[in-house]
């Protein structure tokens, strides 16, 4: 099984992203953010955080328009799988592969810390070792994660199952503690939250592990 | 020629910022403040013959996001 980590100017967590994939088993390519291709046979993409573009105009939006971003929506419009982390969810709303959008911290300041957050949903090859309900701590480093949608977005969201993680400490005003969300067909995850950082016992921590344990044997079924 | 391209949040979307500018304001003593709102505003330089649709067409796709975003041309 294959993953492409996208690089734009100014990514820092791509490195980190790829050590994960890699240890869950997975074979991993850097793309640049002006290649026109993914590597062929690619079957996750994942979106690495970071103040891509120096976070100009709004987090996320020139990346978005960058010309890998383009085979990354074809890429998920066939049906591939996508994870975005931190400026990989502005990076993923910004697309419109996922809903809503990511605003300033209610309180304004960055926030670097390890949260609690609450798994919200089973039913995704990202969240399928957890158990709903479950707590795992994760951290976050962020100063635009206030997550923000529409009423009729979010009772959507909650009807369709597709609300991946809440925080259970609000940190930084998200709408329903949204933390991160899943795209309609359940293969394109975004989230605040860095599980990379938090993915093997050296870490100090290995909650976020589970995210990436089963990539390789569910892909293969997929 | 030139355009000015105000962008806004759309009402109804909290803004920190503003909120925090208006504490601010209080603090020096202005009273009577009760909304701060902050936008951007983009200048572009245009070639002569650039149209209203062009400039709509590069704010639906970058300048502003219609999610949570309003924007208004002027063309200066």
């Amino acid at each position: 099984m294959k993953a492409a980590v996208v690089v734009f100017p100014g990514s820092n967590c791509d490195r980190d992203l790829a050590v994960a994939f890699r240890n869950a088993g997975l074979d991993v390519e850097m793309v640049w953010h002006k290649d026109t291709a993914l590597p062929a046979g690619v079957d996750i993409v994942g979106i690495p955080g970071g103040f891509s573009f120096g976070d100009y105009l709004r987090c996320g939006a020139i990346a978005a328009n960058s010309p890998i971003c383009n085979e990354v929506k074809a890429h998920a419009d066939r049906g591939g799988f996508v994870f975005g982390v931190c400026n990989g969810f502005q990076v993923l709303t910004e697309t419109g592969l996922l809903p809503g959008a990511l605003l300033r911290n209610a309180g304004l300041k960055y926030i670097c810390r390890t949260v609690p957050l609450q798994v919200e949903t089973t039913d995704s090859v990202f969240t399928q070792s957890y158990e709903i309900g479950e707590q795992i701590n994760i951290p976050i480093a962020h100063h635009d994660g206030n997550y923000i949608a529409d009423d009729e977005t979010l009772a959507m969201l909650k009807g369709e199952d597709r609300v991946a993680f809440t925080y259970r400490e609000n940190p930084n005003g998200s709408v329903a503690d949204i933390a991160g969300i899943l795209s309609a067909n359940r293969r394109v995850l975004g989230m605040m939250p860095h599980p990379e950082r938090a993915a093997e016992s050296e870490h100090g921590n290995a909650d976020g592990q589970r995210v990436f344990a089963q990539l390789t044997e569910t892909l293969a079924s997929a | 020629m030139k355009a000015r391209v105000h962008v806004m949040l759309k009402d109804g979307v909290l803004d920190p910022q503003g909120e925090a500018v208006r504490h601010a304001l209080g603090g020096l003593g202005f009273g009577g403040v009760s909304g701060v709102r902050q936008g951007k505003v983009i200048e572009l330089d245009l070639a002569d013959d650039a149209t209203e649709d062009t400039v709509k067409e590069m704010c639906e796709k970058l300048l502003a996001n219609t999610v949570i975003e309003t924007y208004q041309i002027e063309f200066v």
